[in-house]
């Protein structure tokens, strides 16, 4: 057999084992809305921290963090310093997030602005960003599923052929079992990852230079400044560092996707748990930089850091490695995908198109309708991916300084009293315009700091002062339950 | 809804301080600490000491949270 044929048959066993495990997963379950979207609220600690990592862990931690070691250097610090503190910072939102969701039974990030502000038009404004921002998210993994197969498969087949497969799996696999699904298969994802980056962030060090410490020398001798800020860039230096820090560990948990997993958790505890727990995983991430910095010097030139990965692995082992590689990569593209498309299509059916067009409909309804859309939204996204543009790493990064908008309503709403929808509504508004004026006129970093974080800024002062202008409202989060 | 009390809040504050704002005093390659470059070794540290700080603030926020009896479970009323 060729190394083709080797690295694809395990790459396809692997994942196709694991789409049979969450096609599994649901089938014991009655399926309803609730049981479909947060699992009817029975996840504990170690099912809430597989799915939380499964979420995390995507594609961009994989080949995006070793492409920015090897190609930026210094600034890709930021990626572990900002997931840390994701958790830290949830310790003090998410239980709260989690008690509000079971007293009003939410399964949404809408819902939570629904219920607190009164508006269905803010509710259904913020589904509506929600859902805009998870479609070049969701791409994201798509093309980069797309390169790990093709990379990692030898050519063998194509990243269209690659991408259709997976995403078959994946719309499958969500549309039978849902949530139940994508944390069981987080199961053996994150074994095959933990094993990947220990096997190859170790070893890959030792081969080439006889050490992890041998490695950073040569490094440093080679390029003294590549490792601290602003490492090979020119615009991302310290002020960079804290402002992007503070955005994304901040504004990690308002994404649609994140925020709804926190409604999994069978209590409040599991979440503190988690937050607690959650920065150790982070210790892969290293690893996966040991990777990238290693690759600097022995295969140097490349054109696109994201291949830095792939190709050093693919120069260094044999081919059945290589598909196993291929298939943790693989399986780090289908996790985050799959949850997104649930979010993303229960957003839409629940919180959007209920709202605006079709109050009357039956949670049943809902759910045959966010089940179409799964289709829907796996169409379009892959439409983009095998169609798609140079702008993919912008759109992200306008997601990401995007979906921060949500933080001044959701913080506020927990713990402000006087806030106002009319507060929150121009604040997200200014904060969006803001973050699409700043990313669009290429003005990112704006005078060394984030754009998203100048946005969030202007958002916060925006949400404070008009709700100060405007007449109180009462906090529908006192009202009593409703079941 | 229990609101964070304050002393959990500020023991939350050390690791953004030691991740995040103090990047001027550790942003350096030298001295390599473990084999490591000092920048990557520190936050490599915090990395783990992260959890330790967070599980003072459990305990803290766990003794505030049995004081005031509201553990909430799932399936058990309250308002």
């Amino acid at each position: 057999m060729d190394s083709s044929t080797i690295a694809l048959s395990v790459i396809f066993v692997i994942v196709l084992v694991s789409s049979i495990v969450g096609m599994y997963a649901g089938a014991r379950y009655k399926m309803n809305l609730e049981q479909w979207t947060v699992a009817g609220r029975g996840f504990g600690v170690v099912l809430v921290w597989l799915l939380m990592a499964g979420e995390i862990y995507t594609t961009f931690a994989f080949l995006g963090a070793s492409g920015w070691a090897y190609s930026r250097g210094g600034p890709t610090l930021y990626i572990m310093a900002y997931l840390t503190l994701a958790y830290v910072f949830s310790f003090y939102f998410l239980p709260q997030i989690w008690e509000i969701g079971k007293k009003f039974g939410m399964q949404t990030q809408s819902d939570f602005f629904h219920k607190r502000y009164g508006s269905k038009n803010l509710a259904a404004f913020a589904s509506l960003i929600g859902v805009i921002f998870i479609i070049p998210y969701l791409q994201l993994q798509l093309t980069g599923l797309g390169i790990i197969v093709e990379v990692s498969g030898f050519g063998g087949i194509s990243r269209a052929t690659a991408i259709i497969v997976a995403f078959i799996l994946v719309a499958i696999f969500v549309f039978i079992s849902g949530v139940r699904a994508v944390a069981w298969i987080s199961v053996i994802k994150d074994f095959l990852m933990l094993f990947a980056a220990f096997f190859i962030g170790i070893g890959l060090p030792y081969m080439y230079f006889g050490g992890i410490s041998e490695m950073f020398t040569a490094l440093v001798n080679a390029k003294p400044l590549h490792l601290i800020l602003p490492g090979s860039t020119k615009t991302m230096g310290q002020t960079w560092y804290i402002s992007t820090v503070l955005l994304t560990s901040m504004g990690f948990y308002m994404w649609p996707h994140l925020f709804s997993a926190a409604f999994t958790a069978k209590s409040n505890d599991t979440l503190r748990k988690n937050a607690v727990m959650m920065p150790l995983y982070t210790i892969t991430m290293p690893l996966i930089f040991f990777v990238g910095f290693t690759a600097i010097l022995v295969v140097p030139g490349l054109s696109n850091g994201d291949l830095a990965l792939l190709t050093i692995v693919r120069n260094s082992y044999p081919a059945w490695f290589m598909g196993l590689i291929g298939a943790a990569g693989a399986l780090t593209a289908m996790v985050p995908a799959a949850i997104l498309i649930l979010a993303a299509a229960t957003l839409f059916a629940k919180n959007f198109y209920r709202e605006m067009f079709a109050p009357n409909m039956t949670d049943d309804q809902v759910e045959k309708l966010a089940k179409v859309m799964v289709i829907v939204i796996t169409l379009i996204a892959l439409y983009f991916a095998i169609y798609s543009s140079t702008t993919l790493v912008n759109l992200l990064l306008l997601g990401y300084a995007g979906v921060t908008q949500f933080l001044p309503g959701v913080i506020f709403g927990l713990y402000w009293g006087r806030i106002n929808k009319t507060g929150v509504f121009s604040g997200l508004v200014t904060g969006i315009a803001v973050v699409a004026y700043l990313v669009l006129t290429k003005q990112d970093p704006f005078f060394g700091i984030n754009a998203g974080f100048v946005a969030l800024c202007v958002n916060f002062a925006v949400t404070i002062t008009v709700t100060l202008m405007t007449k109180p409202e009462p906090n529908r989060f006192n009202e009593e339950s409703v079941s | 809804m229990h609101k964070p009390s304050l002393q959990a809040i500020l023991v939350g504050l050390i690791p953004f301080i030691a991740m995040c704002f103090s990047v001027p005093l550790w942003d350096r390659v030298h001295p390599f600490v473990l084999g490591l470059p000092f920048n990557i070794f520190w936050i490599v540290l915090w990395i783990l000491m992260t959890p330790v700080c967070m599980t003072f603030a459990y305990k803290i926020e766990r003794r505030k949270i049995d004081a005031a009896g509201r553990i909430q479970e799932g399936g058990i009323q309250h308002g």
